[in-house]
C-alpha cells in the first residue's frame, strides 16, 4: 500500500508538477471560527483578514473549543454533544472524529502534542485519547461534571470536579495514569486556569466569593483561598453566564479576573494573590484577557449587557474605552503579537477585526452564529 | 447590515414590558441562546440540568414559571424576573414543557 500511495504521488506530481510555492498555504497565522449552530469551522487567514474555508459535520458547537497539534496543522475539536473531531487544517477537511460521550465541556493536548483530553459532564469525567489515531488510552471517571481542563507540563492533566470541589491532576507519563486528588478546592468551582509557565492553576468558584489556587511545583499541592468573601457587604446580582477563566489576563505580574455576581474585574498580585485592585465595569464580565503584551485588558459581558467590550490600561486599571461590536459579543482572539483583535458578535452574526491601538474596527467577517475564535498560536502555549 | 434591525427587535421583544403579546422567535431565540448557556442550545444538559420535556415532566406550567422567574436559591439556577416579564415567563414554561417544534 505504501508503495502504491508513493508511486500515485510520484505520477501526480509528474502529471501536474510538484506544489508551487504559492499554492502552499503555511499555517502560522491562520485560525478557526466556531459557527456554534451550523457545527462549521471558518478557516481564517489573519494576515490577509479574510475566510479561507468553511468545514463543515463537526456536530454540535454550541459552547465548543479546539486545541492545535505542536506543528500548527491539526485542530481538535471538542463539541457539546461529545464529538471529538479532529480537522486537518492543511487540507481543510474531518480528518478524524468519535463521539466519545454525550456531553462534554472542553479539552486540552499534552506538552509532547501526544495525548488529547476531553471533559465532559455525562459521564463525568475525563477520556483521554491517542491524537494520532483519537483511540482512546485511558478513561478517567470521576463521578461528577469535570471542568477547568488544562494540561501542565510532563505530560500530566488537571482537572476539577464541579459538583465535589476536589481538583484532580493526572500524570500520564507512566503506563497507566497516576491521579493525585486534592480536596477542599470550594463550593461550586466553574472553571480553572493554568500560568503559561505550567506552574499555577487557579480555580473560579461559583458557590462562594473567592477562587483557589494551587502551586503545582509543590511536591504535595495544597489549596490556597484567594480574594475569600471578596463580594462582601455586596448583593451578588443574578449569573446569566458563567465567566471564563481560560484567556485569563496576566498582565504586569497581576491577574485580572472576572467577578462572579458583580459588575467587577478583580486584580491580584500573582506572587502573593493579594488583592491590588478592582475595576467597575459596565457588566458581569465573561472574559478578561490580556494583550499579549500585558498592557490591556480586554473584556465582555454576560447577558443581557453583552452588546459591547471595554479595554482596561493595566497601570492605571481604568476603562479606557469601550466598544459597541453589536449584539452578543462572544469571545475575543489577539493576533500572537497583539496588534489586532478578532472579536465574535453572535447576533450580529459576524466577527470585528480591531486594531489595538487605535480601536478602529479594521475589517468584518461574515459568520453564522460565532462563538469561540482560535488562533494557531495557541499551538505553543502551555494552557491554551 | 440587514441583522441590525432584528436585534434590536430581539432585544426589545425580551425585555419591554406591558406589551400585548410575547414575541415568540425572541423568546424561542433567549431559551436556545442564553439559557443554553448552562442548559446547552438542545437544552439537554450542560453545568445545568437538562430541560427537555421528559425530564421536567414533574411540573406544571406554573410551578415551571415560578422557578424561571425566581430562580432555585443556593443553586445557579437565577431569577429571571429583572429581564423578562411574567406573560413572556408563561409562554418559557409552555415552550419547555411541550418542546420546542
Amino acid at each position: 500500500m505504501r508503495r502504491l500511495a508513493a508511486a500515485a504521488i510520484l505520477a501526480a506530481a509528474l502529471a501536474g508538477g510538484a506544489a508551487r510555492a504559492d499554492e502552499i498555504r503555511a499555517t502560522g497565522d491562520l485560525g478557526l471560527i466556531v459557527e456554534r449552530e451550523t457545527g462549521s469551522l471558518l478557516l481564517v487567514d489573519q494576515s490577509e483578514r479574510a475566510v479561507i474555508s468553511r468545514i463543515e459535520g463537526l456536530g454540535d458547537l454550541s459552547h465548543a473549543s479546539l486545541v492545535y497539534s505542536p506543528d500548527q496543522r491539526f485542530a481538535y475539536v471538542f463539541g457539546r454533544d461529545g464529538g471529538l473531531t479532529k480537522v486537518d487544517i492543511v487540507t481543510q477537511s474531518v480528518a478524524a472524529r468519535v463521539i466519545q460521550a454525550g456531553n462534554s465541556i472542553g479539552g486540552a493536548i499534552s506538552d509532547d502534542g501526544r495525548l488529547v483530553a476531553v471533559s465532559n459532564y455525562e459521564p463525568g469525567g475525563v477520556r483521554v485519547f491517542d491524537a494520532e489515531t483519537l483511540n482512546m488510552v485511558a478513561d478517567i471517571p470521576t463521578g461528577s461534571k469535570t471542568i477547568g481542563l488544562v494540561d501542565a507540563p510532563g505530560r500530566r492533566f488537571v482537572f476539577t470536579l464541579w459538583d465535589e470541589g476536589e481538583t484532580w491532576i493526572a500524570d500520564l507519563s507512566g503506563e497507566t495514569p497516576a491521579i493525585t486528588r486534592i480536596g477542599g478546592i470550594g463550593e461550586y468551582p466553574y472553571d480553572a486556569l493554568i500560568t503559561g509557565d505550567g506552574r499555577t492553576y487557579v480555580a473560579g468558584l461559583f458557590g462562594e466569593d473567592g477562587l483557589t489556587a494551587l502551586d503545582l511545583w509543590a511536591e504535595t499541592p495544597r489549596p490556597v483561598r484567594v480574594l475569600p468573601g471578596y463580594g462582601r457587604g455586596d448583593e451578588p446580582l443574578p449569573v446569566y453566564k458563567m465567566p471564563h477563566l481560560e484567556g485569563w489576563a496576566l498582565a504586569g505580574g497581576e491577574f485580572v479576573l472576572p467577578a462572579v455576581g458583580h459588575h467587577e474585574v478583580l486584580w491580584v498580585d500573582a506572587a502573593t494573590f493579594a488583592e491590588t485592585g478592582r475595576t467597575r465595569t459596565h457588566g458581569q464580565p465573561v472574559f478578561a484577557m490580556s494583550r499579549p503584551d500585558g498592557r490591556q485588558v480586554w473584556v465582555n459581558f454576560a447577558h443581557p449587557l453583552n452588546d459591547r467590550v471595554q479595554i482596561i490600561d493595566t497601570l492605571t486599571k481604568k476603562v479606557v474605552h469601550e466598544l459597541t461590536p453589536g449584539a452578543a459579543v462572544l469571545h475575543m482572539e489577539f493576533t500572537a503579537r497583539g496588534h489586532e483583535v478578532w472579536v465574535s458578535v453572535r447576533d450580529a452574526g459576524k466577527v470585528v477585526i480591531y486594531d489595538t491601538r487605535t480601536f478602529e474596527a479594521l475589517a468584518e467577517i461574515e459568520a453564522v452564529s460565532p462563538s469561540g475564535i482560535f488562533f494557531t498560536a495557541r499551538a505553543h502555549r502551555t494552557g491554551l | 447590515m440587514r441583522s441590525v434591525p432584528a436585534v434590536l427587535l430581539a432585544l426589545s421583544g425580551a425585555a419591554g414590558a406591558g406589551e400585548a403579546a410575547p414575541d415568540a422567535r425572541a423568546l424561542a431565540r433567549l431559551v436556545h441562546q442564553d439559557c443554553g448557556s448552562c442548559h446547552g442550545i438542545t437544552l439537554k444538559g450542560g453545568l445545568g440540568p437538562d430541560i427537555r420535556p421528559a425530564t421536567i415532566a414533574h411540573h406544571t406550567p406554573e410551578s415551571l414559571k415560578s422557578v424561571i422567574l425566581d430562580g432555585i436559591p443556593g443553586t445557579p439556577m437565577p431569577p429571571w424576573r429583572p429581564l423578562i416579564t411574567e406573560a413572556e415567563a408563561d409562554w418559557i414554561a409552555r415552550y419547555l414543557l411541550e418542546g420546542p417544534s
